[in-house]
């Protein structure tokens, strides 16, 4: 209990922390979202100041975005006439279908060639291990170029952009799956090769289980932990929508969102965006070790 | 160390060969004639041939001393960026490490905050807010967000390592703290941070080929694998050779370095399946 009460403190801080390094790096720069070579009658200048608020104290405009934040307020963008909520809000279900599509494929692929190269040996676990590194070393703005020129414009299987049928989320979805299936594929092997060798499973063996059960039913808890540890930041990184994909494909998702709040120095939208991405690794974090400690009894201690 | 194995041996070399063939590659191209920089319109994007043997871009330009020359920014913008990485995240490790107690508990929560930073969007931010576009202000900030699983090795080396006999000596003959983590405790945590320097490098590399593919990169006239890459994925089904070379490149280059660190033990994900011998 004391447990579970320590990681929602240390996890409210982490999102303070956070907050305070996206609000110095915005500050840190020259020019406001306001700077402009046109000019502007010091009425507006003002007027705009007063709205916003940037014509205040660092330390004061500090304080009352904390306070802001801390009632759940993100406050509004600077240059739609929209909150920082509604613009999360329309932009990240967006992403998270293509995310979720993706972790299921990347965890659905990466454990079971893991899982099967570990159990296996011999040549399944050598393709499997050349697999899973080729996977790491294209990036999705290879992968995704040459899924369009091939399964798209070659065969027209899938449209190549825009989000408009079910299948136009195939190609977002296997682009961002690849990098992280290779990733657990890997891990996934490491945890079954050591949980395979560990003296539970021999036991399972000597009474006389049969190799499956042993596989699946004796070793697979204790030895897809790694992997398991690994989906967290993982997950956060894929629901969030990741640019390189999102600007490939064309998707109106929130990694596109950034790009755009960065070009055009939306700050709020910006630390908005920081801050529910943090308090997305956040939350998947402390389902991760729920899930770890459900998995191994062992990490429970 | 253990002695390599075979496949990292052939790893180490062809990751020494793509390094020597972009350093050295253009300067012999050069006493041939054929440069990366001239620009032939009316030949424009040939396919590979004798004379081009990856052919040309657009503007004619020789497409295989482009993809060398590319190679010496995006190697040196990995390894710069790493060791800038190793740096900060050794000097931060070894600190918190040394000092234990609050003042660790408190770096080490800043770390973990740190990773809840998509690193990409802090670096994406920070180039746009300062409007730079220069490699000078690239590297430092590539390696600004790259140490941060590293300081949590080299805590976790420092922490081992601070009680043992030698250390506790050093400390009673009056060395200074300072004194004793150089010269003391960090040397013997050496092999782990090679080893984590081999894995952070292609990652290095990567992030450094994403931020160009975004436009915030490295910048014409300069080109780095990444850009390369972004520019050939433009017109991927008319020229295709102008993705292919760079990514076959920049990929080569990762699946060696990510070979060597796997044989370094440094990924975590070595082991071996038990042979089912009767079963």
């Amino acid at each position: 209990m004391t447990r579970v009460v320590r990681r929602i403190v240390t996890s409210a801080i982490v999102l303070v922390v956070v907050a305070t390094a996206s609000f110095v790096l915005l500050h840190a720069a020259p020019g406001g979202p306001f700077a402009t070579d046109a000019r502007r009658s010091p009425a507006v200048a003002r007027a705009l100041e007063q709205r916003y608020g940037t014509g205040d104290s660092l330390a004061s405009q500090y304080v009352s975005e904390l306070a802001h934040l801390a009632r759940g307020d993100l406050g509004q963008s600077l240059v739609r006439d929209e909150s920082v909520a509604d613009v999360i809000a329309s932009r990240f279900p967006v992403s998270a279908l293509i995310g979720a599509l993706a972790l299921a494929l990347a965890l659905a692929l990466g454990v079971a060639s893991g899982v099967a190269a570990a159990a296996r040996g011999g040549w399944v676990d050598r393709a499997v291990r050349a697999g899973a590194v080729l996977a790491l070393c294209v990036p999705a703005f290879v992968a995704g170029p040459l899924l369009i020129a091939w399964l798209s414009l070659r065969l027209g299987w899938f449209p190549p952009a825009r989000l408009d049928s079910a299948s136009a989320y195939v190609l977002p979805a296997v682009t961002l799956a690849l990098v992280y299936a290779g990733a657990l594929a890997r891990l996934a092997r490491a945890g079954m090769c050591d949980a395979l060798g560990e003296d539970f499973v021999r036991t399972a063996r000597a009474k006389g289980a049969s190799e499956r059960a042993v596989v699946w039913r004796h070793a697979l808890r204790a030895g897809i932990a790694p992997a398991v540890s690994y989906v967290g930041p993982a997950a956060a990184a894929m629901l969030a929508g990741s640019f390189v994909v999102e600007k490939v494909f064309q998707v109106p998702g929130l990694g596109s969102s950034v790009v755009e709040a960065i070009a055009q120095r939306d700050y709020p939208v910006l630390t908005g965006v920081l801050v529910f991405y943090a308090a997305l690794v956040v939350a998947l974090d402390l389902v991760v070790d729920g899930a770890l400690a459900w998995l191994d009894p062992r990490s429970r201690r | 160390m253990t002695p390599l194995t075979r496949s990292a041996r052939i790893a180490a070399l062809a990751v020494a060969a793509i390094a020597v063939a972009c350093a050295l590659g253009p300067i012999i191209a050069g006493w041939f004639g054929v440069d990366g920089t001239s620009i032939d319109t009316r030949l424009g994007a040939t396919p590979p041939s004798l004379a081009h043997w990856f052919g040309t871009d657009v503007l004619g330009r020789d497409e295989l001393v482009r993809v060398l020359v590319g190679g010496r920014i995006a190697l040196a913008v990995g390894l710069g960026g790493t060791l800038i990485a190793v740096a900060i995240g050794t000097a931060y490790g070894a600190i918190a490490g040394y000092a234990g107690g609050v003042v660790d508990g408190v770096m080490m929560r800043a770390v973990d905050a740190g990773f809840a930073l998509p690193t990409t969007i802090v670096v994406l931010v920070a180039m746009a807010i300062t409007d730079s576009r220069s490699l000078a202000l690239l590297l430092p900030l590539i390696g600004a967000v790259s140490w941060l699983a590293l300081a949590r090795i080299v805590r976790g080396q420092v922490r081992a390592l601070r009680d043992r006999e030698f250390v506790v000596a050093a400390r009673a003959l009056g060395a200074t703290p300072a004194r004793v983590v150089v010269r003391h405790v960090l040397p013997n945590a050496a092999a782990p941070v090679i080893a984590y320097a081999t894995v952070a490098l292609p990652q290095v590399m990567l992030l450094e080929a994403f931020l160009s593919f975004l436009g915030v990169g490295v910048q014409a006239p300069l080109a780095s694998w990444g850009s390369l890459v972004t520019d050939g994925s433009t017109q991927l089904a008319v020229y295709p050779w102008l993705i292919a070379f760079p990514a076959l490149a920049l990929g080569a280059t990762m699946l060696a370095l990510y070979t060597l660190a796997d044989s370094l033990g440094a990924t975590g994900t070595r082991g071996r399946p038990r042979t089912t011998s009767a079963s």
